[in-house]
């Protein structure tokens, strides 16, 4: 069995990102990129199963600038088998990276796709069920658990009210939530095979998808500065501010 | 964190990755307890980290100098110490480039797979110091062995290694023409010593450094264990101590890196008189010119490794690189230490521990002045006052 894993390459989650002057984004020069997080844990969700005996390929996906391929690498590196670069410079919005991974998968044919539930440079948390719902096929998002079965998938989910187990028939779609596993670190011997694994090169036109944005970011802002707190003397003083200042009581 | 991307970023992010399983608390309660870092050098072998330069044939990764350097500066600038590990990166090629094919199939693969440790250099002697073809340590051969007798200090990691490279002279001073020739070098099996006539005595010290006193009383090693030639040994022994020189500079450029990080960020967060400290020109350029120093000092160690892994001369290059970053990580540490004020004293700030760490630098494994000397005379050629 084939499992397919698309990667983003993103700002890195220990970088402070910074509202570019304009306001037309942040500022990505001279910033440390690496992995989106989740991805590294569908990764690594993969090569459990390969490692269990239930996969037999890995092939990893990015939809991206060229250097998106260090990306793809670094997949390779941590045990996935080939790379596939769909070479795109600008902004790809989820719409455009769900229809070139739907022509993906109807090369590749996969039956298993795991994504990460979303990228944590604009948290969309939409490819997955875009992918979805293009494919026609059956979705278990915000995975913290995975069990593969004959055809089937249990997929445990994270929802708002505690977690819920849902059964899907395969070929699945996955998205993978923070608890699902704990990414390895991709050590030496593993990175030197990765440089020798093969990762095909390829275009957007390749699968017939226009990638021209259809929405306009209108602007970007930092976060609101934390206002400094006060101190109370005593409970008493505390019970009247949240009462008569903060209006919470 | 600074971030400037190189060629090495693969290997940068995976020792990283590696390393930030093991935090500040856990390299700090090494330190008060006085251990070594065993789950921290045994997790960086089982990755395959200290089988870099080993060839691919043997089970290494066949990675250059340049590469080694790498992983030691990143050991460092993640709060580490590669003191407790260096001696295998710096001691492999010696054995790789001078040792017999029958040396290299034997422990190579063995030193790959993690199941012996190649960790221990002894080089230097109470008696002698930095004059190192004055060593007293005499190697005689008898029949099938050698029987080594003299006494050794400042041996390092002998307690947690299974090989150490030994030098010891093989024909007296009066006999030989240079002063370089008749000395050789030995692939000892410590354990196998410690029964038979070495004795090893722990030197307590101000870094947490497993280092030692070794006593040789006729310990017979079979003569399998000379590497390369008998009488050629100090030519050897510079392929390990070029190599040591260059990845100490790595590692003072990683511990150079910490410091900068560190105190950058604390004096953007503390605030006196009102505002940051950092925001006194009086606090930044002292950071600066840290930071600037172990820049370029980084790229004489590029030099220094790029000479070495295409065999050419690197002495002049590898010692420079050594003597540049030992001096910036310094001053990068007295600025750290300095403008984190009475925090920098506290051990939970980690800056105390690093303190210490990077000074050893400028002592061992061989002394500024001894680098500056070496400049002076063999490229400068000023006349020779020893
Ligand atoms: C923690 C630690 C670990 C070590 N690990 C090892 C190891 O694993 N293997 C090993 O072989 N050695 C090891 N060493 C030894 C180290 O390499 C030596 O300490 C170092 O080379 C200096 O030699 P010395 O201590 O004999 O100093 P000396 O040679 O006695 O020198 C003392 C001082 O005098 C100065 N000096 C000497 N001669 C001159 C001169 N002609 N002109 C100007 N100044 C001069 C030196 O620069 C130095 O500052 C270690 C040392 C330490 C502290």
């Amino acid at each position: 069995m084939k499992v397919l894993v698309p990667v983003k390459r993103v700002i890195d989650y220990n970088v402070k990102v910074r509202v570019k002057s304009d306001g037309s984004g942040v500022d990505l020069a001279n910033v440390k990129m690496s992995m989106n997080p989740f991805d590294e844990i569908s990764v690594e969700e993969a090569i459990r199963l390969k490692e269990a005996g239930k996969v037999d390929e890995i092939v990893v996906v990015s939809v991206g600038p060229q250097q998106a391929q260090e990306t793809i690498r670094t997949a390779l590196a941590m045990g996935a088998d080939r790379g596939i670069l769909v070479k795109v410079d600008d902004t790809v919005e989820p719409l455009a990276v769900a229809k070139i991974l739907k022509g993906i998968v109807d090369e590749e044919k996969p039956e298993l796709v795991i994504l990460g539930k979303q990228a944590i440079d604009d948290d969309c948390n939409q490819t997955g069920q875009m992918l979805a719902a293009l494919l026609g096929w059956s979705q278990g998002t915000f995975a913290s658990k995975l069990d593969l079965g004959e055809g089937t998938v249990e997929v445990m989910r994270e929802i708002d009210g505690g977690l819920q187990t849902v059964k899907l028939t395969m070929p699945a779609i996955v998205t993978a939530d923070l608890r699902l596993n704990e990414p390895r670190y991709a050590s030496l011997p593993n990175i030197m095979k990765a440089k020798k694994k093969p990762i095909d090169e390829k275009a957007a036109s390749d699968y017939g998808v226009d990638t021209a944005p259809r929405l306009t970011v209108v602007a970007t802002n930092e976060p609101p500065a934390r206002q400094a707190g006060v101190k109370v003397a005593d409970v008493a003083e505390l019970v009247s501010k949240l009462k008569n200042e903060a209006g919470v009581l | 964190m600074l971030h400037s991307s190189d060629k090495y970023q693969d290997i940068r992010d995976a020792v990283r990755a590696l390393c930030a399983e093991f935090p500040d608390e856990y390299h700090r309660r090494v330190d008060e307890e006085r251990a070594y870092p065993e789950e921290f050098v045994d997790a960086l072998t089982k990755a395959g980290w200290m089988a870099a330069l080993i060839p691919e044939e043997y089970g290494g990764s066949g990675l250059g100098l340049t590469e080694a350097s790498v992983i030691m500066e990143e050991i460092n600038r993640a709060g580490g110490n590669s003191g407790a590990c260096h001696g295998q990166m710096y001691n492999m090629n010696t054995l790789v480039r001078h040792g017999s094919k029958e040396q290299r199939d034997f422990y190579l693969p063995k030193i790959a797979a993690g199941e012996l440790r190649l960790q221990s250099m002894g080089v230097t002697e109470p008696t002698t110091g930095t004059d190192t073809t004055k060593i007293k340590t005499t190697a005689v051969r008898k029949g099938d062995r050698y029987v080594i007798n003299g006494q050794k200090v400042w041996i390092s990691r002998v307690q947690h290694s299974d090989l150490m490279i030994l030098l010891a002279r093989t024909t007296p001073l009066a006999e030989v023409k240079k002063k370089s020739e008749g000395l050789s070098i030995f692939l000892v099996d410590i354990k196998q010593a410690v029964k038979s006539g070495m004795t090893v005595k722990p030197i307590r010290n101000m870094v947490n450094h497993e280092t030692n006193e070794l006593f040789f009383d006729d310990l017979e090693i079979p003569v399998e264990n000379l590497i390369g030639e008998e009488g050629m040994g100090f030519k050897y022994i510079l392929t390990g101590l070029n190599a040591e020189r260059a990845l100490i500079a790595a590692e003072c450029i990683g511990d150079g890196y910490w410091f900068t990080d560190r105190v950058t960020a604390y004096v953007k967060e503390r605030n006196v008189f009102g505002r940051p400290i950092g925001q006194n020109q009086g606090v930044q350029f002292p950071i600066a010119e840290g930071f600037i120093e172990i820049e370029a000092a980084s790229l004489m160690r590029y030099e220094a490794c790029r000479l070495y892994d295409a065999g050419e001369p690197c002495g002049a290059q590898a010692n420079m690189a050594k003597y540049l970053a030992a001096k910036a990580s310094w001053e990068a540490a007295n600025a750290c230490l300095q403008f984190h004020g009475g925090f920098g004293f506290a051990a939970e700030y980690d800056v105390e521990r690093k303190f210490r760490e990077t000074r050893l630098y400028q002592v061992a494994p061989i002394s500024t002045n001894l680098i500056l000397s070496h400049v002076a005379e063999h490229i400068l050629g000023l006349p020779r006052s020893f």
